[in-house]
């Protein structure tokens, strides 16, 4: 149990050389590396579920262009600029989803749009970078592992926009965020007893309200949630043709373009949640190791930045995004192969899509910058 | 810790990914497979019905079909507006009609639109619509063969007529392909073809389109002229029992099938039976001559033109006095035939209509072909011996009795009578004696002269044999005294008959005479058969004649 932060008091990486590209542009190599094959990757697999659509491929050439953009601009903002302006992005973001929830544009049913005059933004983008920071500032300046009553008011900040994102509804957006500030929560020094005791303490209230609190049709559909395929034609649908385009693949798939589950229009969703079902129908076990592999070389790569990073506040940031990332591509994988429920959320990086993938580079610009803004003690 | 559950949960990937990619793979390939193969029928292409001479009265035209999957396209949110104006429908009505049987997968929007249309439809691009590729049968002689040739239904399968009767010939096999179908069931590829479609067979009749035009043309004015409730022709080939025109009226278009109802379609000249009346009296004289009792020059005393039979009156429109065999025919005198009838055996004229085939259907197989009908044993009384004898208390259809006066044509031949064109003559049988056909076939030449019942019936160039009628109805209880059946059955040439015709009309209004209202119908029908036919005339004298009125004229 102690063990949980194994990178806790290790500053050693920071002894070494940095590069002209880290000094000069602060952009981390290795990870622009990792990132820049991953949407490759993307490219290609998307030409295919776009059935060739030379446009659209060239429109994500676009999106990833401003979203790398965006991702070198963050990058030339220190870590301790960022630290500063964390309450502030955090208030904002509270303030914008409460607006959301009052004004907000309704689209695919659920209201999730700000519109500002000039662009349609969605506070809860923000709020994926904004949570995070929020508690890693907060404990920045308190002792470590927190207290008990610093854990509940953490709890209050991550519970608070969590709670708006889930009314909007947007269920996947909510979980992929709250993970992130308990992230970072757990990262400060979480005891794992209350975690065991938070998951023990919700066993007798989830029960009671399956037995008393809901309808007939609400237990229908959490059934229907946790076990898609009891409803082939409905919510079972996605789940299904999923598993056959992941499945039909076999180990080196049926070739690029030559998937007949996504061709043929029966994997819904192809190009943006669903689109590694289309990779593992067309590359098979393969192709599908190959990427996940990708993703946790970056990863990788930023768990060694967070463990590298050289105060608190940077280093509970960068564990959580890294984590965050992680939860991502897991969640979404997991949905695809019928491992998880169907929540919606993007395969980063290879949907197609732009805002997420704003967010997302964004994050890996702290992460950037976090690397190359640190104080070189030998050179 | 968390690095732990991070791993495990790396693994739980990585183990799924094997487990749906290696393990399953066959599986789920097959479950993939069977989302996007499937077998389609490929219909057949129905067989064409040609005339005689290769003319086409029935051809089918490939033609789409729209369908739609109703959940599907209602799930969409599309705008039908675009599908119905393409369609001529009312968009509401379509919507309507939709929700209704949501439930179900598959609902006919509209039948049978032309290729170009089909396209049109496909390119909307409207989720669950897709095309079905059908034939559809085209009637190019419309209503002129109607009754004859028959139709088929939406589906392609044969409802009346020769479609119906040779509905399995024509038909064929349909064949089946497997293809890959996207999800909204566009066909996408063909994969492979499982079984060829084996096309129906053609079907050559025995109808002359040209005589049947003629034939239509004429009936149809007639029928309109006298205000008749319906009308029958059948005209034979008198050598090989060929029909080479039948019509009716009323009749209808088959290639609009809205119009198709009640008894419009029904083929009268062989549904329908009646009573032949005089028509009849031929084959009396026959069979007294058959008898022996009766010679060609036997005199008949017909006075006083009226005669009590078992209470019944016989009655002839006048008192003809004392006539030959002959003059019975050509005046078509009831008393003459009645009073030869029961001065031979009781059975005789019956033994002799039996011998016809009356009371029994032709044996054409033609869909819902009537028997008519005869009494099972010989008349006993003697006024059903008489009325036998003058073509009462017996039911034929025009068919039958045309085949009866084939006979007569034919030498006393009997044969079968066809619907599709033979390349010889069948084989008959002899079922009377030559020379006494002969005789009664100069004495039915009679009735066509100038003195005879039927003196409209003639045709310049052509010596005529034939016998007018002129049926009471049967009504509950007896006989109508205002509703007749006027009938006219001859031959032509009469020194060697090529053609065999029957007219029948029902009902004619005012003039009800079988010489007057079925006898001219004869002459025009008959006279233009046969120089179609280029029937060399076997009078010319009468063409001169005629020739000469009309200069004087």
């Amino acid at each position: 149990m102690k063990s949980a932060m194994p990178w806790n008091n290790d500053t050693a990486g920071s002894m070494r050389q940095m590069s002209t590209l880290q000094r000069f542009f602060h952009i981390d190599g290795t990870l622009l590396t990792g990132l820049l094959l991953l949407a490759l990757c993307g490219l290609v697999v998307l030409y295919s579920a776009f059935d060739g659509g030379f446009e659209e491929v060239q429109k994500q050439a676009v999106r990833l262009t401003v979203a790398f953009g965006a991702m070198v601009v963050i990058a030339q903002i220190p870590p301790s600029s960022l630290r500063r302006w964390s309450p502030w992005a955090y208030g904002l973001g509270v303030l914008m989803l409460v607006a959301v929830l009052l004004v907000g544009d309704i689209g695919k049913g659920a209201q999730r749009w700000l519109d500002l005059g000039v662009i349609r933004f969605q506070p809860s983008e923000l709020m994926k970078l904004a949570l995070p920071m929020m508690v890693a500032w907060y404990f920045s300046e308190r002792p470590l592992p927190p207290r008990w009553t610093h854990v509940v008011i953490c709890g209050v900040i991550i519970v608070a926009p969590v709670a708006l994102i889930t009314l909007q509804p947007d269920l996947g957006t909510s979980i992929l965020i709250g993970a992130a500030g308990f992230f970072v929560l757990y990262m400060a020094g979480l005891r794992w007893r209350y975690i065991f005791g938070a998951i023990i303490a919700a066993i007798p209230v989830g029960a009671a309200m399956w037995f008393f609190g809901m309808h007939d049709y609400q237990r229908q559909r959490v059934l229907t949630f946790l076990n898609p395929e009891s409803d082939p034609l409905g919510a079972g649908y996605h789940i299904i043709q999923s598993k056959i385009a992941l499945g039909s693949g076999g180990l080196f798939g049926k070739g690029w373009l030559n998937g007949t589950q996504s061709h043929l229009q029966f994997l819904p969703e192809r190009h943006t949640d669903f689109v590694f079902a289309v990779l593992g129908e067309e590359f098979g076990l393969m192709g599908a190791l190959q990427i996940l592999a990708l993703y946790l070389f970056v990863i990788g790569r930023g768990l060694y930045i967070a463990v590298n990073a050289q105060d608190t506040y940077s280093r509970l940031l960068a564990g959580s995004i890294s984590l965050t990332f992680f939860v991502y591509v897991f969640v979404n994988m997991g949905m695809v192969s019928g491992l998880l429920p169907v929540v919606g959320v993007p395969l980063p990086l290879i949907s197609y899509g732009g805002t997420s993938l704003v967010t997302l580079m964004a994050g890996f610009g702290i992460l950037m910058s976090i690397h190359t803004h640190r104080k070189l003690w030998s050179s | 810790m968390l690095l732990l559950v991070f791993a495990g949960l790396a693994t739980a990937l990585l183990w799924r990914a094997l487990d749906l990619q290696v393990l399953n793979e066959d599986f789920l390939q097959q479950q993939g497979a069977a989302r996007y193969l499937r077998v389609v029928e490929m219909p057949a292409h129905r067989g064409a019905i040609t005339d005689r001479h290769g003319q086409p009265l029935a051809i089918s035209s490939p033609v789409d079909s729209v369908w739609a999957n109703p959940g599907e396209l209602l799930a969409s949110g599309e705008s039908l507006a675009p599908l119905a104006r393409l369609l001529g429908l009312d968009a509401a009505a379509l919507h309507r009609r939709l929700e209704q049987r949501a439930s179900r997968e598959f609902v006919y929007i509209k039948r049978h639109v032309t290729p170009e249309l089909g396209e049109q439809v496909q390119s909307l691009g409207l989720p669950g619509v897709a095309l079905q590729r059908e034939y559809r049968r085209f009637y190019p002689a419309g209503e002129v063969a109607a009754h004859v040739v028959g139709f088929t239904n939406v589906d392609d399968i044969g409802q009346e007529g020769m479609e119906l009767a040779y509905d399995d010939w024509l038909r064929g096999d349909p064949g089946a392909k497997r293809v890959v179908k996207d999800r909204l069931g566009r066909i996408i590829d063909d994969v492979e073809s499982l079984r060829e479609p084996k096309p129906g067979e053609a079907l050559t009749l025995s109808i002359d389109r040209r005589l049947q035009y003629l034939a239509y043309r004429e009936l149809k004015t007639a029928v309109t002229e006298h205000g008749a409730r319906a009308a029958a022709l059948v005209m034979l080939d008198a050598q090989t029992g060929e029909v080479l025109a039948m019509v009716n009226q009323p009749a209808y278009n088959p290639n609009n099938r809205a119009e198709i109802s009640g008894g419009r379609y029904r083929n009268r000249a062989v549904t329908d039976s009646f009573e032949p009346a005089s028509t009849l009296k031929p084959f009396a004289v026959l069979a007294a001559l058959e008898s022996g009792a009766y010679g060609p020059d036997s005199i008949i005393n017909t006075s006083p033109g009226v005669m009590r039979v078992d209470g019944h009156t016989v009655r002839d429109p006048r008192d003809y006095g004392r006539i030959d065999v002959a003059t019975v025919i050509e005046k078509s005198s009831n008393v003459g035939v009645a009073r030869m009838a029961l001065n031979i055996e009781a059975d005789a004229i019956w033994g002799l209509l039996l011998r016809l085939g009356l009371g029994a259907p032709t044996g054409t197989t033609f869909p819902g072909e009537a028997g008519g009908s005869i009494s099972g044993m010989p008349p006993r009384s003697s006024i059903d011996r008489a009325a036998l004898a003058y073509g009462y208390g017996v039911a034929v259809t025009p068919l039958q009795l045309a085949q009866a006066y084939t006979v007569l044509a034919a030498d006393g031949i009997k044969r079968p009578v066809s619907f599709l064109k033979l390349d010889q003559a069948p084989v008959g049988e002899r079922i009377l004696d030559a020379q006494s056909v002969r005789r009664v076939r100069g004495m039915m030449e009679a009735v066509v002269s100038d003195t005879g019942t039927a003196s409209r019936a003639q045709i310049p160039g052509y010596r005529v044999a034939g016998k007018t009628g002129t049926a009471k109805k049967a009504v509950a209880g007896g006989y109508s005294d205002n509703r007749y059946v006027a009938l006219f059955a001859g031959m032509a040439p009469a020194s060697a008959p090529r053609l065999v015709l029957v007219v029948v009309v029902d009902e004619p209004v005012e003039d009800y005479y079988g010489g007057k209202v079925a006898a001219p119908i004869f002459a025009k029908v008959m006279g233009g058969a046969l120089r179609l036919l280029n029937v060399p005339p076997d009078d010319v004298s009468s063409l001169q004649h005629a020739l000469a009125t009309r200069r004087d004229a």
